[in-house]
């Protein structure tokens, strides 16, 4: 992709240090080890049952690791361990300096309230008190994600899958987090509608300068957002570098077949 | 004339100790909804258990019961759990509000000012102001655990967003002592600023749901809204049909099958003590506009 | 070094494990080296590797061994084993790459496709615009088509804005993989004005040409990549 962020910043913004997790006695996820910088983009890709939810969960908090560790510099400058974070804290991150957009957006949405209220939500649980200001707000967002305005009083049980998950972003993306979570934000979703959608993703992702990991096995979605891959097998990653050099030169065996798309998905 | 089979108030003295207990850990937490092991009552769920519960652990031999029921002495609710415990505590119970030491109450809170001493006990249906909107349990527990109420203010929102203001009229949410949000119990919205700084003891129970939490003497508390969308009281806008109070919570009662209709006080105690000092209203039954009254 | 770039010892080899586990040797012991304003075209016949050259220069594929040196905003960068950051940083403020295919991105307008590069480096839009639309129309893309995402327009016309895309940044570095392939004699010769105006701004070029004529017209100096046979 060609809108880059400033990669002369050297300060990581998520550092992942030896991570494991197992699941009885599968290893779901093993020593994995990477630095995320602000406005950077990973993608983590691999056949379903590779590890790459699980390590979605260790890195965004949602699971504690067997072993290794996550920190995250906060707003303040200062890089944290997460397993040290108050749950209050790591509350507050999630919802302020991280979004995160799920597969199904029945989980990452109040299906029964408003689109305004929906995207609203953050902004008051941060304090925001003027229904005037979070509509206007909110408005301004739906209109970002490509959600005609006039809908804003509708509940995303009447919209489609593709506005559902426009407006998970825009509901994410309002207290303009500096890292994004995505779990296969594109799957289940028609062909021509994923392409608008990894449009407006990637667009957005450049404008706000933010960071992203995106977990998917398609590996268009992670050719046109990604600046880096990290490909998982067997919850190891077995092959990690710039996004187009891993897809157009792989080098392990595992990955040449992903490219090969010999695979089924 | 207390019937032998019964201990003092109904329940055992173990289990008033318990429910003791739950409301000093109330108190102790302004707002805070305690869990406590909620008794089958002589009566079905939906009329006061939980309110029932509370008076009986706190009612002594000296004090003076009031049970009101939408603001009435007698509706047939209000006099039955004012039976209930003239049999099972041989309490002498009153209809003043001013002479009672303690006063269950079903959605309404009296008139007249409370004074240091007494103790309004509300029945609750509902205890929980989030449930609306998260219905798993574990989630609005870690909700109040961490003060995060962002949620709250989204139903808020939609009222506005559907009709212009906020509309929720009964249980109305509040924040006590600026920390725990409040859902006050099925109260019109009119009566939230009497919780704020009330010289009585606040107590809350639900039965079917087995909480009690409190609002001490002289508490904040404070009715949520948004800056451009203050929190309003809302009345009727006419006098008492009956005392002629401009400052009342009114009931509207339809007179005639022709639409005829009046509106009179829904604190009877209140009313007519107020017709026994001299004042009338009107007795009209004309039509009026209906007004937000601040 | 002086030089733009400089490629010593450079050497790839591609193990195709699916076709168990066979080695590809494509190129080794590649050196040479580009000054500033020279365009150095690689010459040989298919297959010879010469756009893997390219795409190693751009960090697009691998180096296994050797040196690829880049000077990135005053300093000597090995792309052969820089970090993936330092890759595209130097992508976004040194080296450009205009392949033989547009890679389209789907419903942006082809005025912005060609304008994105400058914008991202910070040049206002509207400007940005400007450069686009004058690139566009010497390249003779009429202007009703500015407008259209260039996904449905033709081969040729889809070259076009590829190169003006790949021409309108102020890059020291340009990587051009058969820029004429398929385009009319009027529009090469818009081409090589290009990279001759290039040269004048002290851009270092390398490129891969078929047509003789074109190759004589912009090569400074043609590096023989027969020379770098791999044969196993
Ligand atoms: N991604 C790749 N994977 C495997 N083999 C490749 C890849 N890219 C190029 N090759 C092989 O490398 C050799 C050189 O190809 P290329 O660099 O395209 O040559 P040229 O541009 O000189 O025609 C060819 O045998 C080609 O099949
Ligand atoms: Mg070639
Ligand atoms: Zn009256």
């Amino acid at each position: 992709m060609s809108e880059l962020a400033n990669f002369d910043d050297d300060q990581p913004l998520l550092v992942a240090e030896g991570l494991g997790k197992n699941y009885g006695r599968l290893a779901a996820c093993r020593d994995v080890s990477f630095a995320l910088y602000p406005g950077e983009v990973l993608a983590i890709v691999g056949e379903s049952g590779s590890g790459k939810s699980t390590l979605l969960q260790l890195l965004s908090a949602q699971l504690a690791p067997r072993a290794g560790r996550v920190s995250y510099r906060m707003r303040d400058g200062v890089l944290r361990d997460l397993a040290e974070l108050g749950e209050a804290e790591r509350r507050f991150l999630f919802r302020t300096d991280w979004g995160f957009v799920h597969q199904d957006p029945a989980q990452g949405l109040r299906m029964g309230v408003s689109a305004g209220a929906n995207v609203g939500e953050r902004l008051m649980a941060v304090g925001w008190n003027h229904y005037g200001r979070i509509r206007d707000t909110a408005s301004t967002w739906l209109d970002r994600v490509e959600i005609d305005i006039g809908r804003i009083d509708d509940a995303p049980k009447t919209y489609s899958g593709g506005m559902r998950q426009r407006l998970q972003i825009a509901r994410n993306l309002v207290t303009e987090p500096r890292l994004v979570f995505m779990d296969e934000p594109t799957g289940g979703l028609d062909v021509s509608v994923q392409a608008r959608l990894l449009d407006l993703m990637r667009n957005l992702v450049g404008e706000l300068g933010l960071a992203a990991i995106v977990v998917t096995h398609d590996l268009a979605v992670a050719r046109l957002l990604s600046h880096r891959v990290m490909v998982m097998k067997g919850g190891r990653v077995i092959e990690t570098g710039l996004t187009d050099q891993v897809l157009d030169d792989p080098r392990e065996p595992y990955t040449q077949l992903l490219v090969s798309s010999i695979l089924p998905p | 004339m207390n019937a032998p089979t019964y201990n003092f108030a109904y329940l055992d003295e173990q289990t008033k100790r318990m429910i003791r207990r739950a409301i000093l850990k109330a108190i102790a937490i302004p707002g805070y909804q305690v869990p406590f092991a909620s008794r089958e009552m002589p009566m079905p769920y939906g009329w006061g258990t939980g309110g029932v519960q509370v008076t009986a652990a706190i009612l002594g031999p000296d004090d003076v019961l009031k049970v009101i029921d939408q603001g009435s002495d007698d509706t047939t609710n209000a006099i039955s759990i004012r039976k209930f415990f003239g049999k099972t505590a041989g309490v002498a119970t009153t209809t003043s509000t001013m002479d009672a030491t303690v006063i269950q109450t079903r959605h309404r809170i009296p008139e007249a000012s409370l004074h240091a001493g007494q103790v309004l006990v509300y029945q609750v249906p509902i205890p929980e102001p989030l449930r609306f909107l998260e219905p798993r349990e574990t989630e609005t527990r870690r909700m109040h655990a961490l003060a995060e109420y962002g949620l709250m203010h989204v139903k808020l929102y939609e009222d506005i967003a559907r009709f212009g203001h906020i509309a929720t009229a009964y249980a109305y949410p509040v924040k006590v002592n600026a920390r725990y949000v409040m859902d006050p119990s099925p109260t019109p919205k009119f009566d939230n600023p009497k919780m704020d700084n009330c010289a009585a003891l606040q107590l809350f129970g639900a039965g079917r749901e087995k909480r009690i939490y409190a609002i001490p003497p002289y508490t904040t508390v404070v009715s949520l809204d948004f800056e451009d969308h203050p929190f309003t009281r809302y009345r009727f806008n006419a006098p008492c049909a009956l005392c002629g109070a401009d400052n009342s919570y009114l009931d509207e009662i339809v007179t005639d099958d022709r639409g005829g209709r009046m509106f009179v006080c829904s604190d009877t105690d209140f009313c007519e003590q107020r017709q026994a000092a001299g004042h009338h209203g009107t007795e009209s039954a004309a039509p009026h506009k209906e007004k937000a009254h601040v | 070094m002086t030089a733009m770039i400089e490629l010593a010892n450079a050497e790839k080899t591609f193990t195709m494990h699916l076709q168990g586990g066979v080695e590809l040797p494509v190129v080794r012991g590649v050196s040479f080296h580009v000054e500033p304003g020279e365009c150095v075209v690689l010459s040989g016949p298919s297959g010879a590797g010469k756009s893997s050259i390219l795409k190693m220069i751009f960090g697009n594929y691998r180096c296994d061994s050797g040196r690829i040196g880049i000077r990135h905003q005053g300093k000597v960068v090995d792309l052969a084993t820089a970090e993936p950051r330092q890759v595209l940083s130097i992508r976004r403020s040194t080296i450009g790459y205009v392949s033989q295919f547009l890679r389209a991105v789907p419903r942006v307008a082809t005025i912005d496709v060609v304008a994105e590069p400058l914008i991202v480096n910070g040049v206002a839009r509207e400007e940005a615009r400007e450069r686009a639309g004058r690139l566009l129309r010497r390249l003779n893309i009429p202007e009703r088509l500015w407008t259209l995402p260039p996904s449905t327009f033709s081969g040729g016309e889809q070259q076009r804005v590829n190169i003006a895309r790949g021409f309108i940044s102020d890059l020291p570095i340009l990587l051009l993989d058969e820029p004429t392939a398929s385009l009319d004699a009027a529009n090469r010769a818009v081409v090589v004005e290009l990279i001759a105006e290039k040269k004048t701004k002290g851009v270092a070029m390398v490129a891969i040409v078929h047509d003789d004529e074109i190759r004589h017209l912009i090569a400074d100096r043609i590096v023989d990549v027969t020379s770098f046979a791999a044969a196993a």
